[in-house]
């Protein structure tokens, strides 16, 4: 894992220190709320419906024990229990107390952790593949990369006051698991026919109320060039972003207005400008002593079959679905890489009590899992696990109420705060989720089903990734009442396509029927093998409006 | 045209609490709130401004109810949430003070 150096130490500290002196002056009258706004969300302090929010930076998704149990402290002495893992990869708390956000930073900076940029125009926390480092088709693992601009753009003057927020995510791998092409910027790390690593780079892809997917703008920028080429990206964007009108002030609508083609060739101007000075050019020492903080634990030389593991397996039918459905191959003999799914049926989809994330610090550490990743989907990882050790942990997720077999299945639902929590949504997207799930609780069912991913959004901001979603859900307000858009065909990964709406929204009840209806068109008229979203893609939207509207 | 019935709303500063307007005081529930009607709405919003400046509440405004058996309800779902709590955790916010056996 990265440690901090003195310098990153210092300068968290730094920023507790100042955002408590922000919040005294703040109390004592010194500075008003329109003074004092702006500083708090600098330190991820937002006020949503019910009270402050506080959003809590988890770069590339990395946690150590040494954190989960942080994590969970505040869960219990600032908040109430629990915290939120976001499709961002980051957490929320949902219930601080203003007076107490101070202590909370100075508890996170003591586990190197804290809240800066989660929040405002600026280039937020950098999102990685969430399988980094175990899987077995990566060409090398993106948190390197992903670190080194989490640590170019922290707090880099030129970049503080941006047209609008700014994400940015890393893969090193051929299957996307990081939703890339719907980032502001992307980084595909390649290897070449002749075995050299670069990057290909992505801009202008995005979600909210203009959903775009992204244009690639560099093909295979050598390593040492990538600072000066983000910084390219950045400058055009900086320079030429719309700042009059903030629905037209992510790049994606420059990138669309420029057209692909201009926006490569005013990257390339800037570019050429920058490598010449030579300022940014990426040393490959410092690289390497990146490198180390992210080399792989030393995976013993382990038989790929575990008798432990299949024996259980042969035993325990809950065991097998679970190993079934939540494992995925590790690039070392012998491993497994472990989703541990925060969306148990019926429950609320990222949430994770102070007792679960100690309870996982706990199996972090007994069995020398070194860390824990959290994905964009709102789950967790175990990236690097013995399978003879597999039958133990799941025991262990069983008690915490961890072990929900679901992962990739229509019951892992993403759905963002919505209006339960948020101050920005039209309408609740968990409950709708939760209904879901509710039908779609019968596990054989699930399985049948296979592949489908659901996202929900209470608002057109799409922190659920509805756009994305093979069935996207989108919550509007009419007249005062919820209401919900369904949209199919959407994908955030390698294949990305946007989610198209079916017709007319449904209310809150509705909406549950219609989605089992699309479910059970796929049902009728896949193909052997079909996956639900291709099936879509074959059929397009007809046979499946037919069906739910019908009736409507 | 019936006139328009509203409450005025904040959150305590300091923690973020839901709070009420009440003939000059702040509350923490709606049941107990006061009832505002065209002036009444526009004068309260004014003491409002002084509860900010004195560093009480952050950003207050006004929202449409309906009263029902002298029971206020509000029109907007945000508010009824606000007012209550998340309705996926009945044991959070102000619900969870007024459990029901």
């Amino acid at each position: 894992m990265y440690r901090y150096d003195e310098f990153d130490a210092r300068f968290v500290a730094e920023r507790v220190a100042q955002f408590r002196y922000q919040v005294e002056r703040r109390l004592s009258g010194e500075l008003t709320e329109d003074e004092f706004k702006p500083l708090r969300l600098m330190n991820g302090l937002y006020l949503q419906l019910h009270a402050y929010m506080l959003r809590v930076a988890v770069p590339y998704g990395t946690l150590s024990a040494r954190q989960m149990r942080m994590l969970a402290h505040i869960a219990r002495k600032y908040d109430k229990g629990y915290g939120h893992f976001t499709t961002r990869q980051n957490i929320q708390f949902n219930w601080p107390k203003l007076v107490d956000v101070p202590d909370i930073l100075a508890d996170l900076a003591r586990v190197e952790m804290h809240a800066i940029q989660t929040s405002g125009n600026c280039i937020r926390n950098v999102t990685a593949d969430h399988f980094a480092g175990a899987v077995v088709d990566e060409v090398e693992d993106p948190r390197i990369l992903a670190e080194i601009v989490r640590q170019w753009s922290t707090l880099h003057p030129e970049f503080s006051y941006l047209p609008r927020k700014f994400k940015i995510a890393v893969s090193g791998a051929a299957e996307d698991r990081a939703a890339l092409q719907f980032h502001d910027v992307a980084i595909q790390i390649l290897r070449s026919a002749t075995g050299e690593i670069g990057y290909r780079v992505y801009a202008g892809g995005g979600m909210g109320r203009t959903p775009y997917i992204a244009h690639v703008v560099g093909d295979f920028v050598a390593k040492a060039d990538i600072l000066a080429f983000l910084e390219a990206v950045m400058r055009v964007y900086n320079q030429s972003g719309r700042r009059d009108n903030m629905y037209k002030s992510r790049i994606k609508i420059l990138v669309n207005a420029l057209g692909p083609d201009e926006m490569r060739r005013q990257i390339a101007r800037e570019f050429d400008e920058i490598r010449r000075a030579g300022t940014l050019a990426v040393d490959a020492r410092e690289i390497g002593r990146i490198a180390a903080y992210f080399a792989p634990p030393d995976f013993e030389h382990l038989d790929s079959n575990s008798p432990n593991y299949e024996s259980a397996r042969r035993h325990d039918t809950d065991f097998r679905a679970w190993s079934d459905i939540n494992l995925a191959p590790h690039r070392s003999p012998g491993y497994a890489i472990a989703t541990i799914s925060l969306k148990p049926i019926g429950g609320v989809a990222g949430d994770a009590s102070d007792v679960q994330l100690d309870g996982l610090a706990d199996v972090i550490d007994e069995f020398g899992l070194h860390e824990i990743r959290v994905s964009h989907e709102q789950n967790l990882v175990l990236p690097h696990v013995r399978k003879q050790d597999l039958p133990a942990i799941f025991t262990r997720l069983v008690a915490l109420g961890l072990a929900t077999p679901n992962a990739g299945l229509v019951t892992d639902i993403i759905a963002c705060p919505g209006l339960d929590y948020c101050d920005l949504a039209n309408a609740r997207s968990i409950p709708i989720a939760q209904r879901i799930s509710e039908r779609f609780a019968d596990l054989d069912r699930q399985r049948d089903i296979g592949e489908l991913k659901i996202k929900i959004s209470g608002c057109i901001n799409a922190c659920g990734h509805h756009h994305a979603g093979h069935i996207g859900i989108l919550g509007v307000d009419k007249k005062g009442v919820e209401y919900y858009q369904l949209m199919l065909g959407g994908s955030g990964a390698e294949d990305a396509s946007i989610a198209e709406i079916l017709g007319p929204a449904f209310d809150e009840h509705e909406i549950i029927n219609a989605v089992e209806q699309v479910v059970e068109v796929y049902l009728d008229r896949r193909e052997a093998g079909e996956r639900f979203l291709d099936t879509v893609r074959r059929l397009g939207p007809e046979p499946f409006k037919e069906r739910v509207y019908a009736s409507h | 045209m019936a006139k328009s019935l509203q409450i005025l709303t904040a959150n305590r500063l300091r923690d973020g609490e839901v709070l009420y307007w009440r003939q000059g005081e702040w509350v923490g529930t709606l049941g107990d709130a006061e009832v505002l009607a065209g002036d009444a709405a526009a004068a309260a919003l004014m003491g409002a401004d002084a509860a900010v400046r004195a560093r009480l509440v952050v950003n207050p405004y006004l929202f449409d109810v309906r009263l029902d058996s002298g029971h206020i309800h509000p029109i907007k779902e945000r508010e009824i949430i606000r007012a209550t709590g998340p309705t996926v955790r009945r044991d959070l916010g102000k619900q969870a003070d007024h459990v029901q056996v």
